[in-house]
Parts: structure tokens; sequence; C-alpha cells
């Protein structure tokens, strides 16, 4: 047995082309390792591409809660050679293959159609596994009465790809062979077990050959409790549901989709309304009329959408709408940029978009049940504050799965904020922008008697109506930004940051959104105890709660800031919040999340006295050299290898590489 | 939400807002204003239940005017802006007013979208071919080489027909009105509103201080010794599809409404092109939403849901 350097879990990888369905194997591993009691990070990296383009998918597998992924990997399951040594298909290669992740004493399964890249990957220190996937599925469907036909059911080898993995890994199929039955649901009954048959075949054939010969071991499992896998997307919408939103708006866009078909799904169970609008423009101000008209309202999107919504912020802003909610998955820009790939490179513009003087939340979850809970708190404020909430989080939270206990909602309390009643003012008249001393005026919902009104995208005086008066102006600014800073006092500051560690620690991380969960991981290996590193997360960057935070950075020797941008724009807005300046930016841009091992040597650089700006990438600190040389051996790497690469499998209709 | 004793009959002043309104006088908008609210008095909607909004530009303050629940929203949105209040709450009767500029053109991909959903929703657009607030450069609709006093050359682009347009949409209801001849026009907005599904109402109007081409005098020429304005139902015009299973039908109906929108004499047909009884948006959705039969959205309690069945979903 060999020591792996992340600590008790194991890693796994399936790699191959889109559409070849290895996210179904990896999330139906992922939920027989949960019910066996595995504590499971799941993290998938895809092309924006349907078919063909390659994808790879990672679970950490762990006896103890894990909240990100590592570098390394223990058994990679690989369906196509360039899962194994890279992009050889185009002129500037997208990635170098796997291979060289894997951990020494690490073995890879791979197709006996695949045997002869094995020479390129010119390494003796892992074991190689070959699988005759090809012939195990000829032989499964014969006896299912359906030979010759294996090449027409090649889409079986991801569950035989799984299969191979729990054999060799020594799990338990059976439990396997039931989660494989549930990803094909109630009606496919016989193709469900055309994939159980052939993914027996393929785990009875690793147990009998490999298993116990990796240097590596699932740890054993904890006693299984009870616990849901769940993955960001899904989070945002229960919390979404849990508050009463009652209409989401929504323009179809990476990765932030599946939020909205989640909730679409769930319509009919929960009295949900799903509008799927002609573009982000109309799915925010629909969102904002929708809040207007009496319901909880909420969008969701990705930068690009983000970018065509400022004009809605201002609406939501100055007719004080109660919200709407905008949830911004955060992925690689500017523009259509990596529409598949991590960033958090939208807080400068979320903090900022739209013109003139907007009051709002802007509200950032660290982690999959951090976004459950944020979901359901913005609508509290939305409704409480009258004012448009944007929740930040990004396509790693978006698309990772993780375990967790259920979602505890006992103490969760809905707030909608001042409500008008003609009773409250002796049926007189109702102004609906009415000077109060709190700055909120409380509002009708639209179809009641005695609260009709008038409101404007204009600037308006209390009743609704257009004025460009000088008093009423500075009145009614006052009166809308006055009601940040009503947020400001009434929003806990547990709500805003919070703290991880001992408050004497030296080393201080500074971090935002989904980076958390590689922060936490990262201290938990480099200080188990918690006396040396602590972590500072910021929650809420407006109100931003600059007294508590400035105290908490200028008690530490070393502020190390983590952001997932070129431009460290946490950083920026510390720096304009509090005056202080965190020494270290160590910032990724790669468009891949941080692994906790990048956490790790970040950390480690700046401890060493290393350079005030960290650049990370490929679990490692890089200077600039790094990304050309990087790049100008993947270009090598195919110039020798490219030309005599026909497509090794050959693909089903329809896929391109 | 009304009690017995609160029924009273509604009269247009009603729907009155008391508000100096910033019209240039003579402005044709005064008449569909007023149009508007005796179309409301005429169906009796009481004011509370009624939310009128309003685009950007002159016509875009109309809701101001109006005694409802009135929001005066973003150029171009009134589509995204009435499609949200009538998902938020089906009871109330939703009507969109704004210009031509703000339909055809800032909002065009929106007003697409209107007419595919075909929620019950009124959009009534006053259609003066000029963007008047900004003092007068080309609409949309203004026709090719044409040149209002406030233009610095004609227009060199194709107008859009917004009968055209709508019916492309798939407006189930497509009317035209004429803003000085607001009695017929209280009849057609009346009945835009009773129709179920989406209506839009092309209102011709006049805009005295930038529009000299199509001014009031314009409208009361004839063409070929007939009075230029007609109104279509005198001529034997039949908008309404019978048989809306019927393809050919729909088909020939809207080919009909086409041929007489671009009539080649010049003359222009007022009163209602097209109209098919079809289920609408909120229709699908009562059938998908059970809750929707009962209450409108907003009147529903969504804060007790119970999350558990989608957690053991996950287990």
């Amino acid at each position: 047995m060999r020591e792996s350097s992340v600590g008790s879990s194991f890693s796994w990888m399936i790699g191959g082309p889109q559409g070849s369905g290895i996210n179904v194997s990896a999330e139906t591993f992922a939920k027989a390792l949960s019910r066996a009691g595995y504590y499971i990070f799941g993290q998938i990296e895809y092309h924006s591409n349907i078919k063909g383009k390659h994808s790879a998918y990672r679970l950490r597998i762990s006896p103890v809660p894990v909240s990100s992924h590592v570098e390394e990997v223990h058994l990679l399951s690989a369906l196509d050679e360039e899962t194994l040594v890279g992009d050889l298909y185009h002129e500037f290669p997208a990635h170098p293959g796997h291979a060289h992740e894997m951990a020494p004493g690490g073995a890879i399964l791979y197709d006996r159609e695949c045997r002869k890249y094995i020479d390129w990957i010119g390494r003796s220190d892992i074991l190689y596994w070959e699988i005759p996937y090809a012939e195990l599925l000829e032989q499964s469907l014969s006896e299912l009465g359906k030979p010759g036909q294996a090449r027409a059911y090649r889409i079986i080898n991801n569950s035989m790809v799984l299969g191979a993995s729990v054999g060799a890994l020594g799990f338990d199929f059976d439990p396997v062979a039931e989660a494989i039955r549930e990803s094909f649901g109630a009606k496919a009954g016989r193709v469900a077990e055309m994939n159980v048959l052939a993914a027996r075949r393929a785990c009875d054939y690793a147990r009998e050959h490999f298993a116990g010969k990796i240097a590596f071991r699932l740890p054993p499992a904890p006693p299984p409790r009870e616990q849901i896998l769940i993955k960001g997307t899904q989070a945002v919408a229960l919390g979404k549901l849990q508050a009463g939103c009652g209409i989401q708006t929504y323009y179809p866009i990476s990765p932030a989709t599946d939020e909205s078909v989640y909730l679409e799904e769930n319509q009919r169970e929960h009295n949900v309304v799903v509008l799927q609008t002609e573009d982000e423009v109309s799915a925010i101000d629909a969102a904002v009329m929708a809040a207007h008209g009496g319901v909880r309202a909420a969008t969701s999107t990705s930068g690009p959408g983000f970018a065509l919504m400022p004009e809605g912020l201002g609406f939501a802003a100055i007719t004080e709408a109660p919200g709407p909610v905008v949830v911004n998955y955060q992925r690689g820009g500017p523009s259509t940029g990596m529409p598949t790939r991590w960033e958090q490179g939208d807080l400068s513009f979320a903090l900022a978009a739209g013109q003139g003087d907007i009051p709002r939340v802007v509200m950032a979850s660290g982690d999959i049940e951090e976004s459950f809970f944020d979901a359901f708190d913005a609508f509290n404020y939305a409704d409480r504050y009258q004012v448009p909430v944007i929740l930040l989080v990004d396509k790693h939270l978006a698309s990772c799965y993780q375990t967790m206990p259920p979602f505890d909602t006992a103490r969760l309390e809905i707030d909608r904020g001042a409500i008008y009643h003609p009773s409250q003012n002796g049926n007189g008249e109702f102004f609906r922008h009415a000077f109060t001393p709190s700055g909120i005026s409380p509002r009708s919902i639209p179809g009641q008697m005695g609260g009709s009104f008038w409101t404007t995208s204009d600037e308006h005086d209390p009743r609704g109506h257009i004025t460009e008066s000088i008093a009423n102006r500075l009145a009614m600014v006052d009166k809308r930004m006055g009601k940040l800073e009503l947020a400001a006092r009434e929003i806990p500051d547990e709500k805003k940051f919070r703290f991880y560690g001992n408050r004497g620690a030296t080393v201080l991380a500074l971090g935002w959104g989904s980076t958390k969960g590689a922060i936490l991981d990262a201290l938990r290996r480099l200080d188990p105890e918690g006396r040396t590193y602590a972590f500072l997360q910021v929650r809420i960057m407006r109100p931003f709660a600059a007294q508590s935070i400035r105290a908490l950075l200028g008690a530490a020797t070393k502020v190390v800031c983590f952001d997932g941008n070129y431009s460290a724009q946490l950083a920026q807005l510390v720096r304009a919040e509090t005056g202080f300046d965190p020494q270290h930016k160590a910032v990724k841009y790669d468009g891949r999340p941080f692994s906790e091992d990048e956490i790790v040597a970040a950390l480690e650089h700046a401890v060493a006295g290393g350079g005030d700006r960290i650049v990370l990438s490929g679990g490692r600190v890089v200077g600039p050299e790094f990304a050309h040389a990087e790049f100008d051996r993947m270009v090598e790497l195919r110039r020798k290898h490219g030309k005599m690469l026909p497509p090794m499998v050959p693909l089903p209709p329809g896929y391109n590489r | 939400m009304g009690t017995a004793t609160d029924i009273k009959t509604f009269t247009p002043q009603d729907y009155k807002a008391d508000l100096h309104n910033d019209w240039c006088p003579g402005c044709g908008d005064f008449g569909i204003l007023s149009a508007v609210q005796m179309a409301l008095a005429k169906l009796q909607i009481p004011p509370h239940r009624t939310a009128v909004v309003g685009g950007i530009g002159c016509s875009g303050k109309t809701p101001h005017y109006m005694n409802t629940y009135a929001f005066h929203t973003l150029h171009g949105r009134v589509v995204p802006c009435m499609t949200a209040l009538k998902l938020a709450n089906h009871d109330l009767t939703v009507i969109g007013v704004g210009g031509d500029g703000d339909a055809y053109g800032i909002g065009a991909g929106h007003f697409v979208a209107g007419g595919r959903r075909n929620l019950d929703v009124t959009y009534i657009v006053f259609n003066n071919d000029v963007y008047a607030l900004t003092k007068g450069q080309a609409s949309p609709t203004i026709g090719k080489g044409l040149k209002t006093k406030s233009m610095p050359e004609q227009s060199i682009v194709a107008p859009i027909d917004p009968v055209l347009l709508a019916l492309a949409c798939g407006y189930t209801f497509v009317a035209r009105g004429y803003a000085l001849d607001t009695k017929y026009l209280v009849e057609v907005i009346a009945q835009a509103i009773r129709h179920r599904g989406s209506s839009l109402v092309d209102v011709l109007q006049t805009c005295p201080t930038y529009n000299d081409l199509h001014s009031k005098s314009w409208y009361a020429e004839s063409v070929d010794n007939q009075p230029r304005l007609y109104k279509l139902e005198e001529t034997g015009y039949d908008p309404l599809v019978r048989d809306p299973a019927d393809v050919a039908e729909v088909a020939g109906k809207k080919a009909q409404a086409l041929i007489k929108s671009q009539d080649p004499s010049g003359r222009i047909g007022l009163g209602v092109y097209y109209k098919l009884d079809v289920p609408t948006y909120e229709d699908y959705l009562k059938e998908k939403i059970a809750g929707l039969d009962s209450k409108p959205l907003a009147e529903l309690d969504l804060y007790h849901r119970d999350i558990t069945p989608n957690l053991r979903k996950m287990m």
C-alpha cells in the first residue's frame, strides 16, 4: 500500500469523448459509493460541444468529508486514446491527456484497441491494465441472443468502463448494478439489463486480472448515513423552491441552464412557473415585473447573459421592485469566452453593472450547501429591501456533485418585507414610493383593492409620477441608497463572511465562491490542527462587512488572496472597502478551478517568501514561461504523432472531433 | 377580491389619473388614452384589476394618466413586462401601451415572442412614424423615400407593416385603429381586450409637432374619390377564423389580412384584420400547474413547500 499525498481519499477518473456517457458512469458510480457511506466530491471538465470532444470526470472518494478535487489520479478509466495521450486532432491541441496526472503506483484501465498508444505515455511507474471491451461486449450480447452487434451497442462501453473500475477496486458490484438500473429510469428495462450484464462481465474480468494489484486502495467505507449526492444547480433550484419562488425566467446558457430545467421538471409538483424568454433582457425585465406582480421571482444566467441584464438591474432598483434574484453562474470570459470552463471573473461587473447608483445585494456561495441557503436568503433580502439581489456562483459549483446531509430547513423563515394594506393609513391615498423612516415603502400587490399605484423607470415622486425636481431627486436617491445601509446594519456578520481556523493564525487565506472547498481541504492537509493557517471567506460583497474584515486581515502576518481571475477582483474590492491590500494575490485564469494542490502550492510559495503575484495552473505555481512551454510541448507531441493517427475508435455517426 | 358592496358602475372618469398631461396640444395620444379609458368602462373592468404597462416615449407615459396599476417601464420591453404581470396574476387585465419604435424597433424581438406566447394581453401601439420624444427621427413604420419636417433626409429603408408582422408572429387578434376616431377606436380596443389571446391594436396616430406628412388632414383626404380611412366591416370583411384546426382557413385568413393591409390604392382599412380563437399560454400553463386552476400564482401559498421528496431522490 502506498500513502497517497492527498490523505485517505481515493482519486478516480473516467475520460472519453462527449456523448459517450462518461458523466452517467461517474454519477452512477458516485451514487453507489455514496450509499455505501463514502464522502464524494465529483468534478467534470467538458468542452462546449455535444459529441466527440474530450471530457473527464473525477471522483474523490473519501472516508471523511471532502470538498474539492485533487490533481493526482489513482485509477484512470480511459474510453479512448485521447484520454491517455491528449488531443492530437487540432493544430493547437486542447489538452495533454491525463496520463501525466497519474500518481506513481496508480493504474490505467484502457481498451485493448488503445494498446499502441501506451508506449507514447513513457511512464514506467504506473500500471497499464488492458481490457478487451469489444470482446466482453460481444460475449455479453451473445448471452442475450444478440451476437455480432457489438458495434451498434458501443455506447454500453461506458457501463463496462465503470464495471471494470469496480472490479479492479474490489468494490461490490451489486449496488453499482442497482445504480445503473436507476440511471435508466423506469422505462428502459431491457437496455438497462444489457448494460448491467456487460458491466458485470467487465467487472469480473478486472477482478480476476487486477484486483489487489494497484498501490492504492479504496479506503474502508465509513458507516452509511443519510446523505444526498447533489450538484450546485440542483441546490440553487431547491433553495429557490424552499423560498417560495413563483417564477423563474431564463434564456438557455451554459452552465446555468440545468437549474432552470430542474425547476421546470418540478413545476407540477411545486407550482412554479418557468418562463423561457427570447433573450436575457426579457428574462430580467420579466423577473422584475413578476416581483412587482406579487410573486417571488428569479432568473439564472451566465456571464454573456448577465452582460445583457444591467438594464433590468437599474429598472428593478429605481422602481423598488422586491427583487428579482439573479443567479450568475460565472464562466470563462470575456464575451463568449469559455462556455463550459470555470472563472470567477464577474465580481467587479456584478458590483457595478448598470448606470447610475443602483442599490443591490451581491452574494457569493462557497459551496453547494451554501448555495441552497444563499438562494433562500436572497429572496428575503429582495423582499425586505426591495432591491435586486445577485447571487454569484460558477461553473465549478454548478456541475460538481458532492455528498452532504439533507438540508435542514427547520429554521428557515420567509420574510416578505413590508406589505401595504389600506387599513394602515386609514384607507387614505397609497404612495408606492412613500418616504419612510426606514427608507422602505410598503408595497401592494397588483389586483389588491385600494393598492393601485404608479411606478416608473424615470425618477419619480413618492406617488410614482415622473419628476425632475432637485429636492425630490436628492431625497429619492438617498432613500434608495439608504436601503443598502439598512441592509448593512441588519444582515449579520455571519452571513457576510466566515472565518475558519484559529484567530491567532499567522497566515490567512482570503477567498470567495467555490474556491472555498479547495482552500479548506488544503488547510486540513497543511495544518490539521489549524494553528498556523486560517481562511476568511467573503460571502456578501455588498453590503461589505468592512470593519470586521479589516480587523481580521490586520491581525494576520501574511494574507494570501485567492481569485479565479487575472485581475484579482476580490483583492481590489477588499482594498477599496477596507484600505487593506492583501500582500499576495494568488490567481488562476486557465479556465479550470483551483485544486487542493494549487492552494497548497500557493500558500507554501507565499510562506517561503515568494512573489506577491502567484499564478497557478496544473497543480502548481507557474511562471510566465509556463504557458508557452506547455503549449509548445503539446504542439510538438501532435507534430510527432498526430499525422499517423486516424481516429482510433470508429466513432458513431454524428460524432466529430 | 372585491365584495358585493364594492360593485359599482365604472365610468371613464374612474380610470383617469389626476395628473397634468405633458403631451403636445393636439397630440393623437389623447384620443388613444380616452379610448382606452372608455373601453375599460365599457367592459366594466375594475381599475384595481387592471394593469397598464407603458414603454418609453410620449406614448409610454400613458400609464401615468391611468388610475389603475400603472407601470412606466423600459424602452422596448413592454412585452416582457406584460408577460410577467399576467403570469403573476392571470386575473388581471393587462394592457400594454407604447410607440411604434418601442414595439417594432428596439422591442422587435420581444414583439415576436409576445405573439408566439399568445398570453391573454392587449398591446396598443401608438404608430406615428417618428420617434417624437427625441424630436422626430424616423421610426420603423415610416415609408421608404419619405421625409418628415423633423428628418434631415429621406428614409432609405423599407417600413414594417405592423399587421403583417403581427400575423407572422402569431398574434391571434390583429387590428388597426385611428387615434382621432375615438368612438370607433373604443370598439376596437374593447374587442381586443375581450379577445382571449395576444392582441395587437396598431393605432395610426398623428404627431402634429414632427410628422407633417401623416397629419389629420392627410388622413381625412380622399383617395380615388373615396375616404382614405374606412372600416373593414363595412366592406363585408370577415376576420374570424371559423375553424382553428383548419390549416387552410387559417392561412387564407392571414393572406386576406395581408392583402388588405397593403392595399395598393393607398386606402387604409380600420378594424379587425384577423381573429383566431385558440387556447392561451395560461390555458396550457393551467394544465401543467394545477394550482393555477383555482388561484392566480400571486395568491397561491408557495411558502410551505416540502422539498423532502426531491432530497430523497438524491439519496
